[in-house]
């Protein structure tokens, strides 16, 4: 029988629940944020003793069916003010899932000045006093923990960032290699640091696994998914030959490709920092070009970039912290960022919020243009000891333009806005402004349509058709983030006719359900409606679903595109 | 105008064998679609056909100092 693992941090007690009959067909991004809704009171403060921090792996996690295993992660976001789903590869959905872990719920705070570490097992969950580790960067706590309990234990773990409780921590889970996924945005880490949680660590030994209702339809579903996947050009060939990085290239062609704190749409060193040019590099250097974030993921988008001496620099580098650094700070030494992305992991930063930030810091004149060396150096030095401006960067783009006085500040909700421009490529502007989350790519992949001729057509220049494609991907996107798979499954899903009635037939073959297509549209709805519901009762109003006054003033080269959408067409997006 | 100039170009495994940007000379108002299949691609290999960073159909005629960036059917996010 699936369960809810409970723990209450305040008086240090833990308790194993039934699940409740109306969180029974929810999973990942649907549980967690129901859960928050809940219990959660909307204007607590996201790091006192009445937010809680949720772990939820999804429908389909623990099973056989490709590009399953992400977990979950939500709470109130310190960052945004509002209600977070922040979700992740490695190792721990699934071992959750094999558990019979519906969900793990942790709510209160300690009152003293005690550091803990969560155990999960097969008994549920308990609370163990932590002194040792405390400090240190996540690397070091993921080879200490397989040290002491074998090279099979599953870790979530928050690093200094996390500590420190800065609003641009993230939660760091284990991959495969013993590396490091993140449940990047929106600043979780800082909540597991005020609950005074240094790390979970996960034992499935003995678990009870999966319960199928139905094997052989699960069987004959799970071959026509993983065929989807493989057969479709993005997830079958681009992404694992190039990685997320491949559009560095597409997006500076396009004019999207946000340059210099979003001065710009294009860079003049694009070639040296893009995915051509890092594929070919990690291939001479001995890496690895294709690598999956979780078991069972064949797109394997990921990547091990190797330095000049052939030795390990970092893994999981992706388009967005590449553009961030890169084009946004006109930092053109791909060596440069890759340290710095591999100094963010350690430290448990979101590499998004900070590479923005930086973008920023660098307009206020805290450190050069394009100086990476400066970057790694704040990066360890100021953020990692916790200086006053180290604190500063480490709370995001927001924080430093009010620091130093910026005005051009891409954020929205507080979130950093990441690497699409969103005056020459519309759509993802709606989904920047509407997204529950904050600024959030992936809360609706416009690009597909807008730039990738993935899901049809819509012109990134033009205002019209972006409001409805924003919307579809919202929604769509709200209930694949249930499903526990990776959201490159919208590639295929978006393309390939059996691909998305394969999905609804595994779950329905997992849970012996009877979803349909419009069931699962309705739970993406329900979700976002949900999600916003928390928001306004948070205090966050329609102004805050909008994009930052320069956007609407300053156009972008080369097109010499603005933000010219009207309030009343971005907020007809809630009309469903 | 004899012939005009059109910048080409190529990314990700399009590079392959090929190059990744050259100036061609081409009768004006020469179709995408016939400067693709001059150089050896099938025309179900593309992803992306952007004149001028702007996406444009197969049958876009080109004019001169123009440039033509082909992709293939590539993602990320």
């Amino acid at each position: 029988m699936d369960k809810i693992l409970r723990v209450n941090m305040t008086d240090l007690t833990t308790v194993v629940e039934e699940v409740p009959a109306e969180w029974a067909g929810l999973g990942g991004r649907a549980l967690t944020s129901t859960i928050v809704v809940k219990e959660v009171p909307p204007t607590c403060h996201a790091l006192g003793p009445n937010n809680k921090l949720v772990f939820a792996p999804g429908l389909l996690s623990g099973t056989a069916a490709s590009n399953s295993g992400r977990l979950s992660a939500g709470a109130k976001s310190p960052l945004t003010g509002g209600i977070k789903e922040s979700n992740v590869g490695g190792t721990a959905a699934q071992m959750f899932a094999r558990l019979g872990i519906k969900a793990l719920i942790v709510e209160g705070m300690p009152r003293g000045e005690g550091w803990y570490a969560l155990k999960v097992g097969r008994d549920g969950v308990t609370i163990e006093e932590e002194r040792g580790l405390l400090g240190l960067g996540n690397f070091a706590v993921i080879d200490a923990l397989q040290a002491l309990l074998g090279k099979k234990t599953g870790v979530i773990a928050i690093g200094p960032a996390g500590e420190m409780k800065l609003t641009s921590a993230n939660i760091s889970v284990k991959d495969p290699s013993g590396k490091i996924r993140s449940h990047g945005r929106g600043g979780l880490g800082a909540v597991m640091g005020s609950k005074r949680i240094k790390f979970i660590a996960i034992d499935d030994e003995g678990a009870p696994g999966i319960q199928m209702a139905d094997p052989e339809a699960f069987k004959r579903a799970s071959r026509i998914f993983t065929k989807a996947l493989m057969d479709h050009p993005v997830s079958g060939q681009g992404l694992p030959t190039y990685g997320t990085n491949v559009l560095v290239n597409i997006l500076h062609e396009a004019g999207g490709l946000p340059t210099r704190n979003f001065t710009h749409g294009q860079f003049d060193g694009h070639e040296q920092i893009c995915g051509e040019t890092m594929h070919d590099t990690i291939v001479a250097r001995g890496g690895k070009p294709r690598h999956g974030c979780h078991a069972g993921c064949v797109i394997q988008c990921s990547q091990v970039y190797h330095d000049k001496d052939g030795q390990y620099l970092t893994s999981g580098f992706e388009y967005e912290t590449i553009w961030g650094l890169g084009a946004n700070c006109l930092i053109s030494e791909l060596d440069d960022i890759a340290l710095a992305d591999n100094v963010m992991d350690d430290l448990g930063l979101d590499s998004i919020e900070t590479a923005v930030a930086f973008g920023v810091a660098m307009e206020a004149g805290i450190l050069p243009w394009g100086d990476g060396k400066e970057v790694v150096r704040i990066l360890r030095e100021e953020v990692g000891k916790g200086t006053a401006l180290g604190r500063v960067i480490g709370s995001g783009a927001g924080a430093v333009g009010r620091t130093y006085g910026v005005t051009r500040v891409p954020v929205v909700k507080n979130q950093a806005i990441p690497a699409y421009d969103p005056r020459s490529v519309k759509g993802i502007g709606i989904t920047y402004c509407t997204s529950p989350m904050g600024a959030d790519h992936t809360a609706g992949y416009t690009i597909a349509t807008n730039i990738l001729n993935v899901g049809g057509q819509v012109d990134p220049l033009k205002k019209e058709g972006q409001v409805e494609l924003s919307r579809n991907l919202q929604i769509a996107t709200a209930a694949v983030d249930s499903t526990g798979m990776c959201i490159f499954i919208a590639f295929p899903a978006l393309d390939i006719p059996e691909c998305l009635p394969a999905l609804i037939d595994m779950i329905n073959a997992r849970f012996g359900a009877k979803l349909t297509g419009d069931d699962v549209t309705g739970l993406g709805k329900n979700v976002l409606k949900l999600e916003r519901a928390f928001n306004l009762a948070a205090g966050l109003t329609s102004a805050d679903d909008r994009l930052p006054e320069f956007f609407c003033s300053d156009p972008v080269t080369p097109h010499q595109a603005v933000w010219d959408f009207t309030n009343e067409e971005i907020d007809a997006f809630w009309d469903f | 105008m004899a012939s005009i100039t059109v910048t080409i170009k190529l990314f990700a495994h399009f590079r392959n064998g090929r190059f990744k940007e050259a100036d061609h000379q081409f009768p004006p108002g020469v179709a995408c679609r016939d400067v693709i299949l001059g150089l050896g691609f099938r025309l179900g290999e593309m992803g992306i056909v952007m004149v001028n960073g702007q996406h444009a159909p197969l049958d876009h005629p080109l004019s001169e100092r123009d440039t033509l960036a082909l992709f293939p059917l590539v993602g990320g996010g």
